[in-house]
């Protein structure tokens, strides 16, 4: 998880597209200037953070979905509930799977999990447009790359 | 219709906390009721669901933009109401 950079997702485990599921990995940092204000003495991930890494999660499934030809942006946050902290150095899966495509927005749902123990969970939408210029998608390309987005599932 | 309306004004009421009794065929949804287009996302996830359609926001939205289509033509409970009819009816088709 490259914290600062807001990279938090570290790996794709498991693409379903089948099932409109994904199932990925990511390694909290054991320091982070994020740690030396949340907080000082008793460091905990902020919630936001964990609701941002649903909407990655989510994010890679929806772009999975549309073949990379559009690029969601998350719309809203409902039933965002943080049941347990999450301390630096532990490794989350996130999980997510989509509820609705509409026409120009999907709605998701997703959980973080340490240990197979649900620790947030929420439910999210998402606007999505056609790339809005070639930077963002090579990005996007060169991210999918790193957290090694299963190409393949894109032939189906 | 009516009764294509009476659930699609349960919907917004429901959804956007609208006193339902305000809600009219003749009400516009973004002039009159207030609804903006993120809380349109919510509408148009519980009539997909409700109806089992997919409304085609993202034609009407271009279409009005592109000034082919006015805003009346899909926002307008009763003509909503009709395109949602139109859509049931071509699922079945």
């Amino acid at each position: 998880m490259q914290i600062e950079y807001f990279l938090l997702i570290d790996r794709i485990l498991d693409l379903r597209l089948d099932e409109k599921a994904i199932t990925v990995e990511a390694k909290v940092p054991t320091e982070s200037t994020i740690f030396e204000g949340h907080f000082p003495g008793y460091p905990i991930m902020p919630g936001v953070l964990l609701i941002e890494s649903m909407a990655q999660t989510s994010g890679w499934l929806l772009l999975a979905l549309m073949k990379f030809e559009r690029m969601p942006f998350l719309a809203a946050v409902k039933e965002a509930k943080m049941r347990g902290f999450v301390s630096p150095g532990e490794v989350l899966t996130v999980e997510a799977n989509v509820l609705h495509e509409g026409s120009g927005y999907a709605i998701a749902e997703a959980r973080v999990k340490v240990d197979g123990k649900l620790r947030s969970n929420a439910t999210l939408t998402f606007s999505h447009i056609p790339f809005p210029n070639p930077e963002l998608r090579g990005h996007m390309d060169a991210v999918a790359q790193r957290v090694g987005f299963p190409q393949q599932a894109l032939q189906r | 219709m009516s009764s294509t309306f009476d659930q699609v004004a349960t919907i917004i009421a429901e959804t956007c906390d609208i006193p339902r009794d305000t809600i009219t065929p003749d009400s516009h949804a973004i002039d009159d009721l207030g609804i903006d287009s993120l809380d349109f996302l919510d509408i148009a996830f519980a009539i997909d669901k409700a109806f089992g359609i997919k409304l085609p926001l993202e034609k009407w939205t271009q279409e009005v933009n592109d000034g082919k289509a006015s805003t009346e033509q899909y926002f307008v409970l009763k003509n909503l109401c009709a395109r949602i009819d139109e859509l049931v009816a071509a699922k079945g088709a």
